[in-house]
């Protein structure tokens, strides 16, 4: 599942960039290049056009580590809208390349733009959620754990065990309602 | 999540203790809650709250989490007591969410399908708990019984159908992106088309970035890997000199033996060794198996969990953080440039001029770091080949990995292959020496002189990475040629690389063979040779 991004690790791997060590981009990539290039494929929907959007991320961050600020949020949220917005805006360019195209696959575009940025505000909420709501869900999710047992591993009674899954659910559930969760990022470019 | 105005939302989800303990005993055969100590979950509450770190901006429900129990006389309001049938649900509107329950997008498993326990004549449970099970039950994680019991609640109670779509649709985001297979390709181009852009004022050295890349790819396999796999039994095997040998450890094992053998550049770098002191005082000069025995002994290394992956990760970013400043710092000093190649390349010699049609990345040795050695216990490596070393080491017990549970796991790229190709060819003059020293091999035909002309052994690789190698027969330091050669080898580079790692046995690898059928037996038997545990 997500990663926790610690405020300091955020801060120090900002100094790494902007004093241009090669060995903090390594890891910058090794940490985020999986969310990147999924929601650019989730926006794209072609692994070509999402490695292209993978690489013009990075070389954004790379050239701009500056115009990360940590009082607005984690990096990875800030990654995350950056992503967003060049797989948006890519997504566009290659419409407007194919020429006017139907109502219906304006409409289809403008879902897959809209699927994209709620996938990104639910990366953020699961990110950002209390952990024991996130082990919660890694237990019953992606370890298949029922809940009884998923109370065992993490040493609490059933009911707590289900009022976490329950809750956990309940707050990822308003990335589908609500927008505004993504922190801003930087305007213009790219 | 729905408004503030929404009096579902303002009910902290659980169910009371007490409601709860009545109704749920004999669901499982498992015993039920109520064992854990009264105190027990204040605790939990707190955690909670204390992780909350910015809930205020998310809204009602972790409000109602932070303080769960102001929040208890919600849970009884009219709208969601108990067994009664909610005033507002017409039956249409309950049909229709009804259908879209059934009208599934979730990924398997499907909501309600349960995991295990047969069903049984299930005991009418009442609201709050059904309630309360509706997160387990949109995430397929609750028993049959209960199963059932939901979803024939969900037909006549309109607030938890509306609460359960909405779950089962949140399940629908939890998908990771971090799954996702990357092509490692991706990681080369990307950094490149960074660094075309924006130069690296502390440039990774060439020969760091096999390691760098066969440890992001190793990382990325580990990333994807379930917590049981971790537990997966995998072989070390290795050729000892005289015959293949192998050894039984876990996924977690093996990640212990790179961080431990890793652990001999990371000190020579000034990091800390990831053995404690008191361990190599005994062993001193301690060589990669017993480095690696020590810390397998170590209690710290015991749990075979994903928890292995840490340490290992963290030591193999401070290594190419830490080598990377080590040669931009030798790139600014006053004698940088000063011709320190030699010493790198003649600390393991064997290099022949001849092989001038490779690229040779560990000779840009041109820097006091490249001249540095490191000390393998028996032997020591110059840095810039320790790098390769060590690169090659995680690309294959990657593949042990890969293979103990069953992913797929390709080659270094071509680029990084080659030098680790060369790496192997280079090394195998000192490893011929070796093994006639050690009477496993004869003694060499005649003595050449240092310098001097002697039998060759021409070394052909094929495919990525490959090119050719005259390696000297009699004595490492002779001068190897292709008017000397004796005998030609001839076999594809992955097979090569098969064979340095003890993975082939020597007899089996050469697909072309000419010549002197001696100098190829003794030539295919000290590749194996180069490997160890």
């Amino acid at each position: 599942m997500a990663h926790d991004t610690a405020p300091r690790w955020d801060r120090k791997m900002q100094q790494r960039l902007e004093r241009g060590e090669a060995a903090a981009l390594g890891e910058l990539y090794d940490r985020f290049a999986s969310l990147v290039h999924g929601l650019a494929h989730r926006v794209l929907d072609d692994d070509e056009a999402a490695g292209r959007a993978t690489r013009d991320v990075f070389a954004y961050i790379w050239e701009n580590p500056h115009s990360f600020d940590p009082r607005e949020g984690p990096m990875r949220s800030w990654i995350a809208a950056l992503t967003q917005r060049t797989a948006t805006s890519r997504l566009r360019r290659l419409q407007r390349s194919d020429g006017p195209c139907s109502p219906e696959e304006a409409e289809r575009i403008e879902e897959q733009v809209r699927a994209a940025a709620t996938a990104a505000r639910a990366d953020y909420i699961v990110t950002s959620m209390p952990s024991p709501l996130r082990a919660a869900l890694e237990l019953a999710y992606f370890q298949r754990r029922d809940y009884r047992q998923a109370a065992d591993t993490l040493g609490v009674t059933e009911d707590e065990a289900r009022r976490r899954l329950r809750l956990g659910l309940q707050l990822l559930s308003s990335a589908m309602t609500r927008p505004a969760m993504a922190p801003p990022g930087p305007r213009g470019r790219p | 999540m729905s408004g503030p105005s929404d009096p579902e939302s303002q009910g902290p989800p659980r169910a009371p203790r007490g409601t709860h303990e009545s109704a749920a005993p004999g669901l499982s055969g498992e015993p039920e809650v109520g064992e854990k100590p009264e105190g027990a979950e204040g605790t939990e509450v707190a955690e909670v709250a204390e992780g909350a770190e910015g809930a205020e901006e998310r809204g009602m429900a972790s409000e109602a989490y932070r303080v769960p129990r102001q929040a208890d006389a919600s849970d009884l309001s009219p709208l969601c007591g108990p067994p009664e049938v909610p005033r507002q649900a017409d039956a249409s509107d309950v049909s229709r969410r009804a259908e879209a329950l059934g009208a599934s997008r979730r990924p398997d498993p499907q909501p309600g399908s349960p995991r295990h326990g047969p069903p049984r004549a299930a005991e009418p449970l009442d609201h709050t708990v059904l309630k309360s099970l509706l997160g387990a039950w949109a995430l397929a994680a609750c028993s049959a019984e209960e199963t059932a019991a939901v979803e024939a609640h969900l037909t006549d109670c309109a607030p938890c159908a509306d609460e359960a779509l909405r779950l089962r649709d949140a399940v629908g985001l939890l998908h990771s992106d971090d799954s996702l297979d990357l092509d490692p390709e991706l990681r080369a181009q990307v950094l490149e088309g960074c660094l075309e852009s924006r130069p690296a004022r502390i440039p990774l050295p060439t020969w760091a970035a096999p390691f760098d890349a066969e440890t992001a790819r190793l990382d990325a396999l580990l990333r994807d890997m379930a917590a049981e796999e971790w537990r997966a039994p995998v072989r070390l095997r290795w050729f000892d000199g005289r015959r293949e040998t192998d050894r039984e450890t876990t996924v977690a094992g093996i990640l212990g033996h790179l961080l431990a053998v890793d652990g001999l550049v990371a000190a020579g770098l000034g990091l800390p060794d990831p053995l404690p002191a008191g361990a190599l005082r005994v062993e001193h000069d301690a060589g990669p198996q017993t480095r690696t025995e020590l810390y397998w002994a170590l209690d710290r290394a015991a749990p075979h969990t994903p928890a292995a992956r840490r340490p290992w990760r963290e030591q193999s970013h401070a290594m190419i953080r830490d080598v990377s400043f080590l040669t931009a710092a030798d790139a600014e000093g006053p004698e940088a440039g000063i011709g320190t190649t030699d010493t790198a390349r003649t600390a393991d010699a064997a290099h022949t001029a001849d092989a001038a049609d490779t690229a040779h990345t560990a000779d840009t040795g041109d820097t006091g770091a490249g001249s540095r050695l490191v000390s393998y216990g028996g032997f020591s490596l110059p840095l810039p080949d320790a790098f390769l070393d060590r690169a090659f080491e995680c690309w294959m017990h990657a593949q042990d990995i890969a293979e103990a549970v069953d992913y797929p796991y390709g080659p270094p790229v071509a680029a990084h292959l080659t030098p680790l190709v060369d790496l192997a060819a280079r090394q195998l003059p000192g490893a011929l020496a070796a093994r006639r020293r050690a009477g496993l091999a004869p003694p060499p035909r005649g003595l050449a002189p240092a310098g001097a002309p002697g039998r060759t052994l021409h070394l052909e690789v094929e495919g990525e990475g490959g090119g050719d190698w005259y390696l000297p027969l009699d004595s490492p330091g002779a001068r190897a040629g292709p008017e000397e050669t004796v005998a030609h080898v001839a076999l594809d580079s992955l097979e090569f690389c098969q064979l340095a790692a003890g993975h082939v046995p020597p007899l089996e690898a050469a697909a072309g063979q000419d010549g002197d059928r001696d100098a190829i037996r003794d030539v295919l038997f000290a590749a194996a040779s180069l490997s160890r545990m």
